[in-house]
């Protein structure tokens, strides 16, 4: 574990990380006199611009341990620093109004559209209505809904998966330096939490915020965050590091049982997908001629095409046979799921995604949700077989020495 | 690889809701609701306008006439509604925000105690209140206020209460952690969420009132009573049940009214 004196600054230095550092000092939280403490003396550097997942058994204190931080809960003793201020020196309406919360479910306000959801924080900053309207345009499109389809819906209007981005929309709406989630996506089917996490992804990477996430998937820690803090009962810290050196050197017995002994497996979930070879697939953008897009197909000698629109962004994939009409058509059912996936996502996803996907394969996408190629099944299994044969020859190697 | 079949998987991620048109329709009232909302003042309407026809057609006798007189009528109808409207307002501005109060978390201990307080308001017979008060404190309006006050003040505090618990904690917790003040979260989260709760005690508590301000008319406070109590002591049938049935047409029309408050105090996103 780092022990990292506290940088001075709230606001972003370089201009890549917007993130604050968030430094507990031995924090103490006891809900009782008696007993033990739910949170015992836990010291920690969360560094600025990085996904922290806080992981471990249910109970053990992660939800409290992350309240205390936007002073939902305030500590028995210690202190906790964001960007070197303490948060206890600060009026604490204030101070969660610079700081992201997204709990799950995206609990929004069911009696406020999604508009007046995200606009929420930044009306109580008083920004001017100009700016507002805007942000919550810019938001939408960031978690990837059409603002004019979704802005003026109530939250029961949405699927799960649509209030979950809106709650984390809700969370970045005053663009805070710290944004805290609690299990953000425990709440959606798998697939649903798959995309979730790989959005998540693609805007950090854009944002480079801190990011404090709270969740008892293990995969999903692997999967998302920079570094993992495993927490034993009573917030006792059983390993904050990489995921990689979690999985290859887990510091005790209690962080092994945890991260699960198939290792090889969870391997699936530290690979990604973008070290697969991409397949070129032919694409086709909406409103083209038909006939050079069934040209360039058969050229390529593929029996689909995928569909783009005028952003470049994945929106059907469509057997050829399919394609009759003058020109490629808008899909039909726009809210169906094409099963694409963040070129940030992990093998397990990738595989997940293709067990559910029409095609043997998965589309992969990139910044801003662009098209980038296909991840077919013959690909990733390839890129696994790969992994497994260097692993096991280094093995033999360690062995024959 | 086959791209044979391009048959989508089972949508995995489904709206809680329906979506589009249909939904902006649901949005809107019920059928049943706007069975209510259309029958009630329908049946009003035959009702009042049946008596109407038989007033003006049928022989009256010297002290029907003047007890049924159109004039007399309509400031007995007044005299009524206001006698209600003051009430329910008087219990809307004192059960609500002694309702709030009692969630709070200071207060929230002596929330049980109050509503078997409150309790004892609505257990007493309304006329015994009544009676017992003008006793008290002496004839009139005012005391006729004060007593329906307190007949239907329990049905507002409790369904205050009852929709303020019942507001999702996790909403408030979430709000709280976006940086709204206690109040804030009390005026734009909590009151919106449970106000459709709260306007059903609202209706409740003018139904109550409405019936039981038929009793003022024993201590000098007007309202229709007066019109029964004459075709009862003047022994006039014809009297005493236009009084009943006047009585009985406002009281509809006050649950009318008060449906379409409920109906409209529920927040968009939620009907
Ligand atoms: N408001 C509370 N009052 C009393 N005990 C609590 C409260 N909240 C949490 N606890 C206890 O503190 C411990 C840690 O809880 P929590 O932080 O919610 O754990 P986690 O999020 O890791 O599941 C648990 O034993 C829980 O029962
Ligand atoms: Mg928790």
């Amino acid at each position: 574990m780092t022990t990292t004196e506290p940088t001075p600054t709230t606001d972003a230095g370089p201009e890549s990380v917007s993130g604050a550092e968030i430094v507990f000092d031995q924090v103490t939280k006891s809900y009782s006199a008696q007993g033990k403490p739910a949170v015992d003396s836990l010291s920690l550097t969360i560094p600025a611009g990085q996904i922290v997942m806080f992981v471990g058994p249910s109970g053990c204190g992660k939800t409290t341990s992350l309240k205390m931080i936007n002073r939902l809960i305030d500590p028995t003793s210690g202190t906790i620093t964001i960007g070197g201020k303490d948060v206890r020196s600060q009026d604490p309406d204030d101070l969660r109004r610079q700081v992201g919360y997204v709990i799950q479910g995206g609990s929004l306000f069911p009696h406020m559209t999604v508009a007046q959801n995200i606009a929420l924080v930044p009306g109580l900053l008083r920004w001017d209505k100009k700016r507002i309207t805007d942000r919550v345009e810019e938001l939408l499109d960031l978690v990837g809904l059409d603002p004019v389809r979704y802005r003026d819906r109530f939250p029961r209007e949405l699927s799960g998966g649509q209030q979950q981005r809106v709650g984390v929309a809700r969370g970045l709406a005053a663009d805070p330096p710290v944004i805290l989630m609690d299990e953000p996506f425990g709440a959606v089917d798998p697939i649903t939490r798959q995309r979730l996490q790989d959005e998540l992804m693609s805007i950090q990477s854009e944002l480079k915020k801190t990011i404090v996430c709270v969740t008892h998937d293990i995969d999903e820690a692997i999967k998302l965050g920079d570094r993992i803090l495993i927490l034993q009962e009573h917030a006792q810290i059983a390993q904050y590091d990489t995921p990689e050196a979690i999985l290859s050197a887990p510091a005790n017995e209690f962080v092994e049982d945890f991260v699960g002994s198939g290792s090889a497996l969870k391997s699936l979930s530290l690979t990604r997908v973008e070290e697969v070879e991409l397949t070129e697939w032919t694409t086709a953008t909406v409103g083209e001629p038909v006939g050079p897009v069934l040209e360039r197909a058969r050229a390529a000698r593929q029996k689909s095409v995928v569909v783009l629109d005028q952003r470049r962004r994945p929106v059907d994939w469509v057997n050829i046979r399919a394609l009759t009409g003058e020109t490629v058509p808008a899909p039909v059912d726009e809210a169906r799921d094409l099963h694409q996936i963040d070129h940030r996502a992990t093998l397990n996803d990738a595989l997940d995604t293709m067990l559910v996907s029409a095609y043997a394969g998965v589309i992969v996408t990139g910044r801003r949700d662009q098209y980038v190629g296909v991840a077919t099944f013959e690909a990733v299994t390839a890129l696994i077989t790969a992994r497994n044969e260097a692993a096991r020859q280094a093995q033999e190697d360690a062995d024959e020495q | 690889m086959s791209s044979d079949t391009a048959t989508p998987a089972p949508p995995t991620d489904t709206p809680t809701a329906p979506q589009g048109e249909r939904s902006r329709s649901s949005r809107r009232v019920s059928r049943d609701d706007l069975g209510l909302l259309l029958g009630l003042p329908a049946l009003c309407a035959v009702l009042l306008g049946g008596w109407a026809v038989w007033r003006a057609t049928a022989e009256l006798d010297d002290i029907e006439a003047r007890s049924l007189a159109w004039g007399l009528l309509v400031q007995l109808f007044g005299e009524h509604l206001l006698l209600t409207a003051l009430s329910a307002a008087a219990v809307v501005l004192t059960a609500i925000p002694l309702g709030i109060a009692l969630t709070r978390p200071a207060a929230r201990r002596a929330a049980p105690a109050v509503v078997t307080v409150a309790n004892f308001g609505q257990a007493a017979p309304a006329i015994g209140i009544l009676i017992l008060l003008a006793m008290w404190l002496g004839f009139g309006v005012p005391v006729a206020v004060l007593a329906l006050s307190l007949y239907a003040f329990l049905p507002v505090l409790q369904n205050t209460i009852v929709g303020l618990q019942g507001v999702d904690q996790t909403l408030v917790e979430a709000a709280r952690g976006m940086g709204m003040s206690r109040w804030s979260v009390l005026g734009r989260i909590e009151l919106p969420l449970a106000l459709p709760v709260i306007m059903a005690g609202v209706r409740t508590a003018l139904v109550l009132a409405v019936g039981t301000a038929a009793f003022a008319t024993f201590i000098n406070a007007g309202g229709l009573g007066s019109v029964i109590t004459t075709g009862l002591y003047l022994f006039r049938n014809s009297v005493l049940i236009s009084g009943g049935l006047l009585i009985a047409v406002l009281a509809l029309l006050v649950d009318w009214a008060g449906r379409v408050l409920e109906l409209v105090a529920t927040p968009k996103g939620m009907r």
